[in-house]
């Protein structure tokens, strides 16, 4: 009888100590909360989800940013995926001839750092009839297309089952429902898990502060896109989402002389990217992964 | 027996529809009735527009021969075809581009084996003509080349060959395409070589180096 009050005795007393562990771990964020950090950072630090107003305040907290950072004017919008729209995305390897004018374009577009000319394409050189991506070279510099060479441009496929979503340890990283794939610059810790984990390197890191001259800067910027990244989070190519999610064309698409780049909406069977998908000899980079890439390679013949 | 399951099943499948469709149909005409015809609102309180347009670009050689500087847009300034050449001009066109002379000197013509007659109109210089002699104004070019180039064009129609800006989307706005003559001299179609712009320079790159010459 005794024993079994002790027991319980015991079983309280872990109990309540588990409690007030618990309890204040629950608070712990509360004490950081002090006059040096105002609301707008401590809700960004220690919620995921912000309401519409957070989000206004968060928005303006960030221009306000950029105008003292980069002396630049700009507009942060937060686009929201559209409903019954899942992006793809196509290129022609028998047209493309190399150029480079599409990671350039993805340079100017997405605010990327002037010194590094940083860009989320890469365009590898490879040799006509291997399809071996370790041979291949980005380093080119010289007049283009090559005799016997064939040119890849090679940018985040959008994965349907994404490795680098699954490995980020704090959730900064998800796919939204049209497809793309997204960074929250305020939340992701800059483990560079996702980095490691992308078959495609595809994923960049931001070692410091982008650096571009104000007039540079393009001001059309989104939440989740091109706005431009603090040191030390990780970025990636959202398909120009402040454009695509307004109807609008990718930038890299834009560029392209030749045409090789194909772009629409996969559930509309009239797009041009489904024809491309019904009527060419479509494939996808690293298909034995299962990454199950929204973005789709082919030839003309 | 078999059989008239079959068409039962499809029977009842009818009615079903029939009776979905009614469903559907009813509200459908009584928000009709209610806007009175007006363009469905998008979810973000936009309305839906039409579909917008798609056009293609009309490159200025086709308007006439580039003689100057560019104009303040950056277009080159060009000058009409009829300002030298009549209409029901006489004279009949040369086999090739050798010896050509006058404001076209120096033309070469690298299009496979055919002549300057068979795209350009015998008796009126600022048209051209199909392979059924219909003659066409040379901004309809794209008809000519097309008949040629079936596959090319085939790619083209469906938007997976040449260039394009504006939107995806044409419910929200215009699209703009390149014409061929845009991308391809009509006289030396094949795409030249010209250097690329510069590549990336961040550690992968740049700081790789040192280490060994990148991966060939």
């Amino acid at each position: 009888m005794s024993e079994d009050i002790s027991r319980r005795r015991m079983l309280k007393a872990a109990g309540a100590t588990l409690g007030a562990a618990a309890f204040a771990r629950a608070v712990a964020p509360l004490a950081q909360f002090t006059e040096s950090t105002n609301m707008e950072e401590f809700l960004t630090q220690h919620y995921r989800e912000l309401g519409p107003e957070d989000k206004t305040r968060l928005i303006a907290r960030l221009e306000e940013d950029t105008l003292r950072k980069y002396g630049a004017e700009v507009t942060i919008r937060d686009f929201l995926p559209q409903e019954n729209v899942q992006f793809g995305y196509a290129l022609n390897l028998s047209v493309c001839i190399g150029c480079r004018r599409c990671a350039d374009a993805c340079h100017q577009e997405n605010n990327h750092d002037r010194r590094t000319n940083q860009s989320y394409i890469r365009v590898l050189e490879m040799e006509q009839g291997s399809m071996d991506m370790e041979r291949g070279t980005m380093h080119y510099d010289h007049a283009v297309p090559a005799e016997g060479k064939f040119y890849m441009p090679v940018q985040c496929q959008q994965c349907e089952n994404p490795p680098c979503t699954h490995v980020c340890p704090v959730e900064a990283t998800w796919q939204e429902s049209d497809g793309i794939v997204v960074v929250d610059y305020n939340w992701c810790i800059g483990c560079r898990y996702c980095e490691a984990a992308c078959p495609y390197h595809a994923r960049r890191f931001n070692w410091s502060a982008p650096e571009i001259p104000a007039e540079e800067i393009n001001p059309d910027q989104g939440l989740l896109s091109n706005r431009i990244r603090p040191q030390g989070v990780v970025e990636k190519c959202t398909f120009c989402l402040h454009r695509t999610r307004d109807g609008r064309l990718p930038a890299c698409l834009e560029a392209c002389p030749t045409g090789a780049r194909v772009f629409g909406n996969m559930l509309d069977p009239d797009s041009e990217i489904r024809w491309v998908l019904a009527n060419k000899r479509v494939f996808v980079l690293k298909e034995e992964l299962g990454t199950r890439p929204r973005f789709y390679y082919f030839f003309d013949t | 027996m078999g059989s008239t399951g079959a068409g039962i099943i499809v029977a009842k499948r009818h009615f079903v529809n029939a009776r979905r469709c009614s469903l559907v149909l009813l509200p459908l005409l009584l928000v009709l009735a209610c806007r009175g015809g007006e363009p469905e609102a998008r979810p973000d309180g936009e309305p839906a527009a039409a579909r917008h347009a798609t056009t293609i670009t009309t490159p200025r050689v086709l308007e006439g021969l580039p003689v100057g500087p560019p104009d303040v847009t950056g277009r080159p300034t060009v000058a009409p075809c009829g300002t030298c050449h009549e209409a029901g001009e006489a004279r009949a066109l040369p086999a090739d581009a050798a010896g050509i002379g006058g404001p076209h000197v120096g033309l070469e013509l690298h299009h496979g084996a055919i002549e300057c007659a068979s795209c350009h109109a015998a008796d009126d210089r600022s048209a051209l003509h199909l392979a059924s002699g219909a003659t066409i104004p040379m901004t309809d070019a794209l008809r000519l080349c097309a008949q040629c180039h079936g596959p090319q064009y085939r790619d083209y129609r469906h938007g997976a060959h040449g260039g394009m800006r504006g939107y995806w989307d044409l419910s929200r706005g215009p699209r703009e395409r390149n014409h061929c003559v845009a991308c391809h001299d009509p006289h030396a179609p094949a795409f030249g070589q010209f250097e690329p712009v510069s590549g990336p320079r961040d550690r992968f790159t740049v700081d790789a180096e040192p280490h060994g010459a990148p991966h060939e």
